[in-house]
């Protein structure tokens, strides 16, 4: 079975962001940038896939500047076989990247495709389902088990109550969250043999998808500080400043 | 303008989220439906009715919308929501799941987890965790919108008086089926729109220590919560979490028991009114948005809170 993993290049998770002063985005020059971690979980959920015989070939999809070979690179060491680099400088907004990977499915036809629920940049939570609809697959989302059995993909998912398991018919799209594995690092004889594993470049227009943003950013501002205030001295004067000051309980 | 707000509810109940939304509906202004879609949810359709604001109500009730099944859900909405200007819906794990689907179908773009309304095509989210807040405008024709409950003050429960119709459409999709769910249950008000969460960290050390903060949760007839950490170290259960990727939690008091403060942390509880804070580390970065701080050790901290809380209330 073929697997199909997309994954996004952002901003690392320990960066602090700041926001430009013209206020038309974050500052992103010399910023350390990395995987998204939702999608090093996806990552890693394909190579179990692969280890326990059930997947048999792993392709990692990327969109973005030319840098996010980077990122597939790692994917690659990670133990995915070859790399799709759909390049572009434009921005790139949810649907679009939904329907620029429904192409690539299309074309390769994977019997499961495993994403991020979320960027840790846009935080849209959208990409996954977006795909799925547009393809027409069943969607697990926000996955902490996936279990492939036979023409089916069992996912656990959790939710606001708990968890929820759904079956649903292969193909099918699942999202990842926190739970689902803890991803593995790479070793350096992988990522040397990852300098030689196979890598697709195309455009947009390649696969037929032109670019054309919905969403327009008008500013971006940071958000409201919040003021430290004071250190208590015991549990009685906590107490008290919640009771006789700030009156919460 | 014609705004469709999707109700959030459990087949019996309501959920308060439906009434943030109404209120973010309100904000954009113009007639307000709602859709509940569920099985044998006719009561969730009467409860709906009494909103503040809301003109109709349309009830689909049928089997294949029983556990909200995204595939199903949004080729409904998609189909009901073509006509109206806007579709709203909270940004919960159900909204989460079924409106980037209701968008596609559509083909629009889907704004997500918006905490304010600009005007009628622009809107106010946070990106980056919290950390940098983006003005969005939509170009489309139909605006479909996921909201962040906590960022609007809900409407009325009572006081409406609208018609409800009932929905003959069934789409079910074939895609998906559910299969089983572990539901969290407690007797303790909803993380998500509690007035106190008391929550814990790594700093628990393991779930039996939970018990702690759970009593003095109920002695402020609080909620209890969780940091990733604790999660992922198995203490408490995922719908515990609270943060960027988790549950987003704006109550009157949150209190972080040996939490440190990590970013993603503080993007799901840093708009709550009063934050207090108890860690050993007098360096832990929580107490830069704590009003206030104490460092102590948890395990004498807890204990004596819970002593103090019992004689003044
Ligand atoms: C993609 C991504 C998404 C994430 N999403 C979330 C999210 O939604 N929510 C979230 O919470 N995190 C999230 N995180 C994780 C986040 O980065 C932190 O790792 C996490 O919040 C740390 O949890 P913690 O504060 O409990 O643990 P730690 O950072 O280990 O802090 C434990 C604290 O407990 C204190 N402590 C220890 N013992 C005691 C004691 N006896 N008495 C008093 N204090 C004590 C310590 O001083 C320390 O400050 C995410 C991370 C990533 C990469």
């Amino acid at each position: 079975m073929k697997v199909l993993v997309a994954v996004k290049r952002v901003i690392d998770y320990n960066v602090k962001v700041r926001v430009k002063p013209d206020n038309t985005g974050v500052d992103l020059a010399n910023v350390k940038m990395a995987m998204n971690p939702f999608c090093e979980i996806a990552v890693e959920e394909a190579v179990r896939l692969k280890e326990k015989g059930v997947a048999s070939e792993i392709v990692v999809v990327s969109i973005g500047p030319k840098a996010c070979q980077e990122q597939i690179r790692t994917a690659l060491a990670l133990g995915a076989d070859r790399g799709i680099h759909i390049e572009t400088d434009e921005e790139v907004q949810s649907l679009e990247a939904a329907k620029l990977l429904k192409s690539v499915v299309e074309k390769e036809e994977p019997k499961l495709v495993i994403l991020g629920k979320q960027s840790i940049d846009s935080d849209n939570n959208q990409t996954g389902q977006m795909l799925a609809a547009l393809t027409g697959m069943g969607q697990g989302t926000f996955a902490s088990e996936v279990v492939v059995d036979g023409e089916n993909v069992n996912v656990t998912r959790e939710v606001d109550g708990g968890l929820m398991t759904v079956a649903l018919k292969l193909p099918a799209v699942i999202t990842t969250d926190l739970r689902l594995n803890e991803p593995r690092y790479a070793s350096l004889p992988n990522i040397m043999k990852a300098k030689k594993k196979p890598l697709d470049n195309m455009s947009p227009a390649d696969l037929g998808v032109e670019l054309a943003p919905r969403l327009s950013t008008l500013k971006v501002e940071a958000p409201a500080s919040r003021q430290a205030g004071v250190k208590v001295a015991d549990v009685a004067e906590l107490v008290d400043k919640l009771k006789n000051e700030a009156k919460v309980i | 303008m014609s705004i469709l707000v999707i109700a959030e509810h459990d087949n019996s109940e309501l959920k308060q989220a439906t009434l943030n939304v109404v209120a973010a509906a309100k904000a954009i202004g113009g007639d307000i439906d709602v859709l509940v879609a569920g099985e044998n949810c006719g009561a969730v359709g009467e409860a709906a009715a009494k909103a503040d604001g809301v003109s109709k109500v349309l009830v689909a009730d049928n089997a294949v919308y029983g556990h909200f099944l995204g595939e199903n859900l949004g080729e409904l909405v998609a189909e009901v929501g073509n006509s109206y200007s806007h579709i709203l819906a909270a940004a919960g794990t159900v909204g989460k799941d079924f409106m980037p689907r209701v968008a596609a179908l559509l083909d629009v773009a889907q704004v997500s987890d918006i905490m304010r309304v600009e005007s009628e095509d622009t809107f106010v989210r946070p990106i980056y965790a919290g950390n940098a807040i983006a003005t969005v405008k939509s170009t489309d024709s139909i605006k479909v919108i996921t909201v962040r409950p906590t960022a609007f003050d809900p409407v009325a429960e009572e006081g409406g008086s609208a018609t409800v119709e009932a929905l003959d459409i069934v789409k079910d999709a074939g895609l998906s089926q559910f299969v089983s769910e572990e539901l969290a249950k407690s007797d303790r008000p909803d993380l998500a729109s509690a007035g106190i969460v008391v929550s814990g960290g790594r700093g628990m050390q393991n779930g039996e220590n939970f018990k702690m903060l759970e009593q003095v949760a109920d002695l402020l007839g609080a909620a209890v919560g969780a940091s990733r950490a604790a999660v992922d170290a198995g203490f408490v259960p995922n719908d515990m979490q609270v943060g960027q990727t988790g549950k987003i939690v704006a109550p009157q008091l949150y209190i972080a028991v040996g939490i440190s403060g990590a970013i993603q942390h503080l993007a799901g509880m840093s708009d709550s009114k009063v934050i207090a804070a108890i860690n050993k580390d007098e360096e832990a970065p929580i107490f830069q948005v704590a009003d206030y701080g104490l460092v102590a050790d948890l395990f004498e901290a807890v204990p004596q809170l819970e002593e103090e809380l019992k004689k003044v209330l």
